[in-house]
């Protein structure tokens, strides 16, 4: 019997192990498609306007680590998703079109309405008058798919308790039991304490958000979700904002009247104190967009090598060089999902804890 | 520079989405998942308990056993000792009793047989006086039959009565 699911094991691993390599190189070659298309694309437009230019690798990489109005899968007339536009200006209220109104047939940028995209990113009002762009970008659309991916798969892990009950788990539940114990056991419990329960649903929330959102990112042609600050921003002012309402007694006696300090030393200790609570989270946002953002960097930078060579050799090269870094990034999709949920827990669990120790 | 500035619509659409997906999560999943996680280990801490305070009782009711055990044989010692000497003693009783009831036995028959040889002897010496008598009656009768011998006999009793 154990011999059989052994057998089995190994096979599943295998063909694992085969599904991931597959999905590894189908990711590479879709990068590349990609990003020729893109070059393509772009040297089309500048041909008609009567002059050819270099393929400018530094403009294409950020163009691709940022958030869009668009989707851009491929060429061609399907090839492109256009997002909805929603801009919200004081004088004249809220608006919804597509941004597709933005380009013409040739892809290039027009004005609509009074509006204009400049650089093809920020929504701009023409007569000066501040706007807010409320659009469903690239990355707003995929945070909701991540959202209904997150509440889809937990749903039928919580499924899983309920019909398993007093049995052992099985499939998805079995797969994310351990690392949700895990997450408990060793990253929430010894950094909060006993009065861990309150925060674990925010934890566990954050860390596979990040961690779905890190893996989304990986995905030739989505979206760089988890590497955009303002994602990393609005995660580190939850943690900031949780840190500090929940803080304790301790916590704020910590930092407006440091122990064992003496009385001449304290105004500097206060305000080294203040900074602290502030670079918190500001550390929290930027160790995120940066790890994530980097490597998507470092990927796209290894692929343009093959276009700004126009060889084939160089081409070959990159691609081993930037499997094996896609195979690194899986990993560091992990790690920064684990360490931006420790660190989170560590300052609410250093904030709540229930005795001073000195 | 676009990299750096957080897009003031990404923010709001993740602070909106992120909070509902919490609240959502929370309510959905992780409330469910970690409750049954709870009340499993619970489950198999308590089955763990119980597994060993079994095995204590049985520890517990063996080593019972094991004192039963030996009271039981103590016991049986002690009783076999008790028979043996109660035993004992009923044998050296009997044999003190049949001999001291032997010995009175034998004292009473003594006794008898004295008491049946001095009636006999009594029988016998009261016989001979009898016999005596009549055989001396008998004499005398005949003797005294004849006048002279009567005569002849006062004289000598009065001869002997004057000798005394």
């Amino acid at each position: 019997m154990r011999v059989r699911t052994m057998i089995e094991l190994s096979r599943n691993n295998t063909s694992k192990l085969l599904i991931t390599s597959f999905l590894a190189v189908v990711f590479f070659f879709m990068n590349l498609s990609v990003l020729s298309a893109q070059d393509d694309h772009s040297a089309d437009a500048q041909e008609e306007h009567g002059e050819t230019e270099e393929f400018n690798p530094g403009e294409t990489i950020v163009h691709h680590v940022l958030d869009d109005h668009i989707w851009h899968f491929f060429d061609g007339h399907y090839g492109t998703l256009y997002l909805p536009i929603i801009a919200y200006s004081s004088e004249r209220g809220l608006e919804m079109f597509s941004s597709k109104n933005f380009y013409d047939d040739h892809h290039n940028l027009v004005e609509y309405k009074g509006y204009s995209l400049e650089h093809g990113l920020s929504l701009v009002d023409n007569h000066e008058a501040s706007v807010l762009d409320l659009s469903i970008t690239k990355n707003v659309l995929t945070l909701l798919i991540i959202a209904v991916i997150l509440v889809w798969v937990f749903r039928a892990v919580a499924n899983g308790y309920k019909r398993n009950a007093g049995k052992a788990p099985k499939g998805v539940q079995a797969l994310f039991e351990p690392v949700i114990v895990y997450l408990r056991d060793e990253v929430v419990k010894p950094n909060i304490g006993d009065h861990y329960e309150k925060f674990f649903p925010y934890l566990l929330t954050l860390f596979f958000f990040i961690l779905f959102g890190n893996i989304m990112g990986l995905i030739p042609g989505a979206a760089n979700l988890s590497g955009n600050i303002a994602v990393t921003l609005v995660l580190a002012l939850f943690t900031f904002v949780i840190t500090n309402v929940s803080g304790n007694k301790g916590y704020w006696g910590h930092v407006f009247n440091p122990p064992g300090v003496p009385g001449w030393l304290k105004p500097l200790i206060i305000l080294i104190e203040i900074i602290g609570v502030f670079t918190k989270p500001i550390s929290l946002t930027i160790r995120l967009f940066v790890a994530i953002t980097a490597g998507h960097i470092v990927m796209l930078s290894l692929i343009s090598l093959a276009f700004i060579f126009g060889s084939i050799a160089v081409g070959g090269a990159s691609s081993l060089i930037v499997l094996f870094i896609s195979l690194i990034e899986v990993l560091v999709a992990f790690i920064q999902a684990y360490v931006f949920t420790l660190f989170s827990a560590l300052y609410i669990g250093m904030a709540t804890a229930k005795t001073e120790h000195h | 520079m676009e990299l750096l500035t957080p897009g003031s619509g990404l923010i709001i659409w993740q602070a909106i989405i992120f909070l509902a997906l919490i609240l959502i999560l929370k309510k959905l999943a992780w409330k469910p998942i970690i409750q049954a996680l709870k009340d499993r280990e619970q489950d198999i801490e308590g089955s763990l308990l119980a597994a060993q305070q079994a095995k204590n009782e049985m520890e517990k009711l063996s080593s019972d056993n094991e004192k039963l055990m030996a009271e039981a044989r103590m016991e049986r010692d002690s009783m076999l000792k008790e028979a043996i000497s109660t035993a004992n003693k009923i044998k050296e009783d009997a044999k003190e009793e049949t001999s001291s009831i032997a010995a009175k036995m034998i004292e009473d028959a003594r006794a008898s047989i004295e008491n049946e040889k001095k009636a006999a002897l009594t029988d016998v010496k009261n016989m001979v006086a009898t016999l005596s008598l009549e055989i001396t009656e008998k004499l005398v009768r005949k003797q005294l039959g004849e006048a002279g011998a009567q005569k002849e006999l006062v004289e000598e009793y009065v001869k002997d009565l004057n000798l005394n």
